[in-house]
């Protein structure tokens, strides 16, 4: 009864099967792929799509990397890397250029990635359709039929009520021209990052049971009108109160004294990095 | 200064971890897996249905290590299944096999066979039996040994009692139609996803594997105004089904059959009296079928997936409880805690996202308030 687990949690013959969705995936930019999502270890929502397709992917060479919310100490991060550490003995990383395999909740490193990187993103809400259409079948349907009114409506509708497009993140965008797809809650911040990104992106829902990609050198557009164009969250002559970065995804925080807002880097390994570049360790 | 609340994570998970076993152990006394397993049978009956895994003491030991709840276990012998190869399917079981314990019909008092109660506590008196702070191991042997001694003929005798359906003896009645065999393959719901209109195979699959609370609440709303059924129990029974598996070269040959054991499981077919018009808007009644088969003994749940079994065959879109999406996709126990609970994890970036969107909405708000003041003055 004390069995212990294979390389990697799975058997050989799941990994097999998620690495037949994931080709199917590459080979369809955008379009959600249905697989038979395993149950995990971990939470259904707390990431098991990009575990899934973590674990069917990694090798006894990958160094991973596991960010949450930007951080790579995160509760949720720490729990994923110690499963895959506990299951794989792969070496893991908190830099973006040492890592092969990147899986991350909700942020794209600020670090441009490269060719030779896999980032997995875990994604609670696959459908981008689904908020005005709550059926599966039709949704489907849409898609089939390149039907997207909907979704420019959706943006169409915000504008009128409010004067903006009220998307926060998870903002639609487009592939390749082809699928509209949800790019997992990125903040819009990330998006453009997708367009034409040199390392391949993969998408997994576990609890939608659905895997989606972003081939390298692939167009991703963000959905937006001409005279209202998508705008990312501005964090305009704001900067890290660490490392003094400027244009990157900045967190919010409240000085406990002042009561007065401060940012700081929300991809914490990148302002790690800046910080020693900065004030490098030992003396000159 | 430079305060992120998450951050710290792999000490304070540590720390946690070490609290939870704390709380686990902390009256000094360890449970025994063989204890669980020997006093624990509803709730060990009720992981292995929600979890499609059928082995008790697996079951017990998730259980132990659950403290007790049901989602948790579950969920740990969900996770560990995913890690079992998949080595052979078995043959079609046929449940007139079964070896029965317990099979009562709510609808006909005279069935061929005869009611057994078998155990069940729907004739008990839920007062709390406060002997029971008392029992003993020695208190337990002495009344196996005069239980024993009085019904052990009669009950092995039943234990090896396969008995007819009832509802084939009203088919042949002529009071319910004839039903036709199904043979085709099943659709496995772990291996291949869900897709709609779903194949029946897969939503009896998945609503066996439903959270027993989950599928019964939903019938329940189906039963008492959401829906438009009055359904009665045409048979229950619990009992044993031999499981067969094919030879691995001679598929199909019965002689040649491995039998790997048995699993304990409660069927239900039900009753669904529905009128039907007839030419020249004439009226006849009818009944419908509802087929509930869950692992272990589990009446309500049985019964429960019965009548949703019959609503996601007759879709109504009147009722939420009659579509298959609804339903199916909202009763795994997996799925839903899961999700349910990811709230507690941190949304610092979508929170900001929807922050900044927000402080844009309440700019352009301002702005249309002054623009309306300068139009109407």
């Amino acid at each position: 009864m004390n069995t212990a687990y294979n390389f990697a949690f799975f058997d050989e013959g799941s990994k097999r099967e998620i690495r037949r969705a994931t080709l199917k995936a590459v080979a369809i930019p955008g379009y959600q792929v249905p697989f038979a999502s395993r149950e995990m270890p971990i939470g259904r929502g707390w990431g098991t799509g990009g575990l899934q397709l973590t674990l069917s992917l990694i090798g006894k060479n990958d160094v991973l990397k596991v960010i949450d919310q930007g951080s790579d100490e995160s509760v949720n991060a720490v729990n994923i890397k110690k499963l895959v550490s506990d299951t794989t003995g792969v070496e893991i990383t908190e830099q973006t250029a040492d890592a092969t395999l990147i899986q991350s909740r909700h942020r794209i490193p600020e670090v441009p990635l490269r060719k030779d990187q896999i980032l997995v993103l875990q994604v609670p809400l696959p459908e981008p359709l689904r908020y005005f259409e709550p059926s599966e079948s039709e949704t489907k349907k849409l898609h089939a039929e390149k039907e997207y009114s909907g979704a420019w409506l959706m943006l169409f509708e915000q504008i009128m009520k409010y004067g903006s497009m009220t998307t926060d993140a998870d903002h639609p965008v487009m592939v390749h021209n082809r699928y509209v797809m949800a790019p997992s809650p990125i903040p819009r911040f990330d998006n453009p990052k997708m367009d034409e990104s040199e390392a391949l992106i993969l998408l997994g829902a576990g609890r939608e049971k659905k895997v989606y990609a972003v081939p390298p050198y692939t167009k991703v557009v963000s959905l937006d009108f001409e005279d209202y164009p998508f705008e990312p969250e501005s964090f305009e002559d704001k900067h890290c109160h660490l490392c003094g970065s400027t244009g990157v995804f900045l967190d919010e925080l409240i000085d406990e004294e002042t009561n007065e807002p401060f940012y700081q880097c929300n991809d914490t390994s990148h302002c790690m990095e800046t910080l020693n570049k900065v004030e490098p360790f030992g003396v000159k | 200064m430079g305060y992120v609340a998450v951050k710290g994570g792999t000490r304070a998970i540590e720390e946690s971890i070490k609290r939870l076993k704390y709380e686990r152990v902390h009256h000094g006394q360890s449970i025994e897996v063989k204890q669980i397993k020997a006093g624990m049978r509803g709730l060990i009956d009720q992981v292995m249905s929600e979890s499609s895994l059928y082995n008790e003491t697996l079951a017990s030991l998730a259980i132990k290590q659950a403290e007790g709840n049901p989602e948790e276990a579950v969920f740990l012998l969900r996770a560990y299944r995913s890690t079992v190869p998949r080595k052979h399917y078995s043959q079609v079981m046929e449940s007139n096999q079964m070896q029965v314990e317990r099979r009562i019909s709510a609808s006909f008092k005279d069935i061929p066979g005869g009611q057994i109660l078998g155990a069940t506590t729907d004739y008990t008196h839920r007062l709390l039996d406060f002997e029971l702070m008392e029992e003993t191991d020695e208190v337990i042997q002495n009344w196996l040994q005069r239980y024993q001694k009085e019904s052990v003929p009669d009950e092995e005798n039943r234990h090896h009692q396969t008995l007819p359906k009832v509802l084939d003896y009203l088919r042949t009645e002529g009071l319910i139609p004839p039903c036709e065999e199904n043979n085709l393959e099943p659709d496995d719901v772990t291996r291949e996803s869900l897709e709609f209109p779903s194949s029946r195979s897969q939503r009896l699959q998945i609503l066996t594997r439903g959270e027993t609370g989950a599928v019964t609440s939903l019938a329940y709303a189906v039963i008492r105004g959401y829906g438009s059924l009055h359904p009665t129990v045409g048979e229950l029974r619990v009992g044993t089904l031999p499981v067969t598996i094919d030879h691995p070269t001679d598929a199909g040959e019965d002689d040649d059959a491995f039998y790997i054991g048995e699993v304990k499981a409660t069927e239900v077919e039900m009753l669904m009296p529905v009128t039907v018009e007839k030419e020249y808007g004439k009226k006849e009644m009818e009944f419908e079928i509802g087929y509930g088969l869950v692992f272990g003994q589990n009446e309500t749940k049985a019964i429960a997936m019965g009548i949703l079994d019959n609503c996601l065959e007759h879709p109504n879109p009147d009722f939420p409880s009659y579509n298959e999406e609804f339903v199916l996709y909202h009763i795994d126990s997996v799925e839903s805690t899961g999700f349910i609970s990811h709230l507690k994890m941190p949304h610092y970036v979508t929170f900001q996202s929807k922050l900044d969107s927000l402080r844009k909405t309440k700019k352009e708000g301002t702005k249309n308030e002054e623009r309306q003041e300068v139009t109407s003055r």
